[in-house]
């Protein structure tokens, strides 16, 4: 293995082309803890950091993994964690800690069936509202779903892009197909990718109490983030506290505190949420997936256009925030979504929310264990007889 | 001669009428030191046995659907809380007797299997409160020193320079580089009435300290060495040997600590103790230590191992909790 970050073509798992991703996009901290289907991820990071000058530390459980990364970052390295299934759960909380705190990392969680230990070797998709809620309290995050293994690499690089911008965890929804499949993964040279860099102050550190590490002074709602070292003085707490940093135990900085977090996210929304369209300029039915299931979702539309109907596929690649405006401007247009995904119903509920009564919304369910056939998505079209 | 031979047949006989608790037929690896730990240890009493099991190798191989190996009321939880589902499940027991629901003569034995990464790591908390809290029940780690379930990663019981898939060995390593922590004392050091440390390359020295274990009301430790073919890199013959070399090398010292005194169940004489090469050698996972460039680790383990030795030789026989 060579020692530098990689271009040209590869074959590898989608967990080697997350690692890859995370690699190019500057990540130099991964602090883990074996899970499967996530394993591999770990295991690759503990070779590749040390040959780039980066850290791997195996934590002693998830909930450490959780908390190490986020130190890593106030230290001012981009860093990641994998996790699957009963680690994720273990991770929740001191993802609430990211979120308020304001720390720029990545959370791969490479879903597998659940609930509890559930089908440790096999795919779900059982998550997607838990990224979205899992921690207690308000907040939003953002969640991004790759559908290949190629994608496995961009959406990492998205997400560390997304997280140093917005100073948020981004968590990364692949699952376990996309995690063991092996595909031909094209690496552009570094200087071809895009990397963002956080903010960070400028100038000197000020004397005595003058920094105020959470005050946005260009209008973004981002306020720059020095690291432990520079000088500045810094308190960093998962309590609800004021642009200083300081602990503020009222409504008024509560207030002001969560609507910012919040909106940061929603008002960026048109920024972050990313789709994909396919063949839906003239379609009549919209097939919805993310992540492994859209391929079947493809492949579904394909065997619709034969019969002459007219499906498309819109593909999520950001889960979170929610594509609130797609889905708004198709359902004036289209007479009905189909969901597809690897669980009980989780995403067609936020589909439904959106539709809001103007188009019929059906699920494709399935509960854990494998993908769907392009037939099972069709067979909830009722023109379709299969 | 003869008398002692006679006595050791007896023990034998006594042992091989002990009821099974876990079956054959599992698919546990062959050779899987795991299996053998858990079978013997159980052999450890007559009483009616109720068994948690954190994940892990003896749980996922023990338990494949639609079959079970176990013969006993057996429950699997989160990786991390072993101990803690024993803990409810005895206090239950406890609590059902006191309120005349099950006779006040009934004896169960609760047993808490973890491996090495569900003991030393991720479930060292729920392990230490239930030691804190003096549930009468048996916590038995079985220790292959990583990760096997998930494919060989480094534990904190992983030995100082050994290859694990996140521990590899290479131009920027060699291997781990931190001893194994103490879990035997860690646990000792609660209070408890029984801890201690064996091999399953020792079993008759296993056996009798489950049955203590067992016998004792209050909690009680024992730290199972458990070798593994797949992990360490050795013939799957080789199990039981390589369990009884750890032993001989006093890279795995067998004591136990009963009401806080501290006795070397097998004492190795100096002119018996092999050098820790032998037991390195014995094993793929250590083969990098062999090369030139890593002389200095294989230096540092065996002066690791004659520190120890020598501060449990100096030990033996005190109350040291």
């Amino acid at each position: 293995m060579t020692t530098q970050t990689l271009s040209g073509e590869f074959f590898m798992a989608g967990n080697a082309a997350a690692a890859e991703g995370a690699i190019a996009a500057g990540c130099r901290f991964f602090g883990g803890y074996p899970i499967t289907p996530s394993t591999e991820l770990a295991e690759r990071m503990s070779r590749r950091l040390p040959q780039i000058g980066g850290v791997f530390i195996q934590m002693e459980d998830e909930i450490a993994s959780m908390a190490a990364i986020l130190g890593a970052s106030w230290a001012g390295k981009k860093s990641m964690t994998a996790t699957s299934g009963p680690g994720i759960s273990l991770m929740m909380e001191n993802i609430g800690l990211g979120v308020i705190t304001e720390t720029p990392c990545v959370i791969v969680n490479v879903q597998r069936g659940g609930p509890s230990t559930g089908l440790p070797t096999l795919v779900g998709q059982q998550d997607v509202m838990q990224a979205r809620w899992g921690s207690h309290g308000d907040y939003e995050i953002i969640a991004l779903a790759p559908g290949s293994v190629q994608e496995c690499f961009d959406v990492v690089i998205k997400a560390f892009n997304f997280a140093e911008q917005y100073r948020t965890p981004v968590i990364v929804l692949m699952d376990e197909c996309t995690s063991h499949m092996w595909e031909k993964v094209v690496i552009p040279p570094p200087e071809e990718i895009e990397r963002i860099n956080r903010k960070t102050p400028d100038g000197p550190p000020p004397e005595g109490e003058d920094f105020y590490p959470y005050r946005c002074t260009d209008g973004t709602m981002i306020p720059p983030m020095p690291k432990a070292g520079d000088g500045y003085r810094m308190h960093i707490t998962g309590l609800t506290h004021d642009e200083k940093g300081y602990p503020k135990i009222n409504a008024a900085t509560q207030d002001k505190l969560v609507r910012r977090l919040c909106d940061k996210i929603r008002k960026n929304a048109d920024d972050i949420v990313i789709t994909e369209d396919y063949m839906l300029d003239d379609a009549e039915i919209v097939i919805v997936a993310f992540g492994t299931v859209s391929r079947s979702a493809k492949s579904a539309v394909r065997i619709a256009r034969k019969k002459g109907l007219k499906v498309g596929l819109l593909k999520l690649v950001t889960i979170w925030p929610f594509a609130e405006k797609k889905i708004k401007e198709l359902a004036e247009r289209v007479k009905l979504f189909v969901v597809a995904e690897i669980n009980y119903g989780q995403i067609v509920n936020e589909v439904e929310r959106c539709v809001a009564g103007k188009a019929e919304v059906r699920l494709s369910s399935k509960l854990g264990g494998e993908l769907h056939h392009p037939e099972e998505i069709l067979s909830a079209i009722p023109e379709v007889v299969v | 001669m003869a008398k002692t031979e006679m006595k050791k047949k007896r023990k034998i006989d006594i042992m091989a009428e002990m009821p099974e608790r876990l079956s054959s037929g599992h698919r546990l690896c062959a050779g899987c030191g795991a299996s053998i730990a858990a079978r013997q240890i159980l052999r450890g009493t007559t009483d009616p046995v109720v068994i948690s099991c954190a994940t892990g190798c003896l749980e996922v191989a023990s338990t494949i659907y639609p079959y079970t190996a176990w013969e006993v009321p057996f429950i699997h939880n989160a990786f991390e809380n072993s101990a803690a589902t024993i803990s409810g499940v005895e206090a239950a027991f406890r609590s059902l007797k006191k309120q005349g629901k099950i006779p006040k003569n009934k004896k169960i034995k609760f047993v808490a299997f973890g491996g090495d990464g569900g003991t030393y790591d991720i479930g060292i908390q729920s392990l230490s409160g239930a030691l804190e809290r003096g549930h009468d029940f048996v916590y038995v780690c079985y220790d292959n020193e990583a990760y096997m379930n998930t494919g060989i990663q480094r534990s904190s019981a992983t030995p100082f320079g050994a290859f694990t898939n996140t521990s590899p060995a290479g131009s920027c390593s060699f291997g781990k580089s931190q001893f194994r922590k103490d879990l035997t004392m860690i646990c000792a050091a609660h209070h408890i009435p029984y801890a201690a440390q064996a091999s399953i390359g020792y079993w008759q020295d296993l056996v009798k300290k489950a049955e203590k274990a067992l016998a004792v009301e209050g909690p009680a430790f024992l730290l199972v060495l458990a070798p593994c073919p797949r992990g360490w890199r050795f013939p799957m013959e080789k199990t039981v040997e390589i369990g009884k070399l750890a032993v001989d090398t006093c890279f795995w010292p067998l004591y136990e600590i009963e009401n806080g005194v501290f006795k070397l169940t097998k004492k190795i004489p100096d002119k018996k103790k092999k050098p820790i090469t032998e037991w390195l050698k014995s094993q793929g996972r250590f083969k990098h230590l062999f090369e030139e460039c890593n002389e200095n680790v294989i230096e540092e383990i065996q002066q690791k191992i004659d520190e120890d030795w020598q501060r449990y030789l100096k030990t033996n026989g005190d109350k040291i909790f």
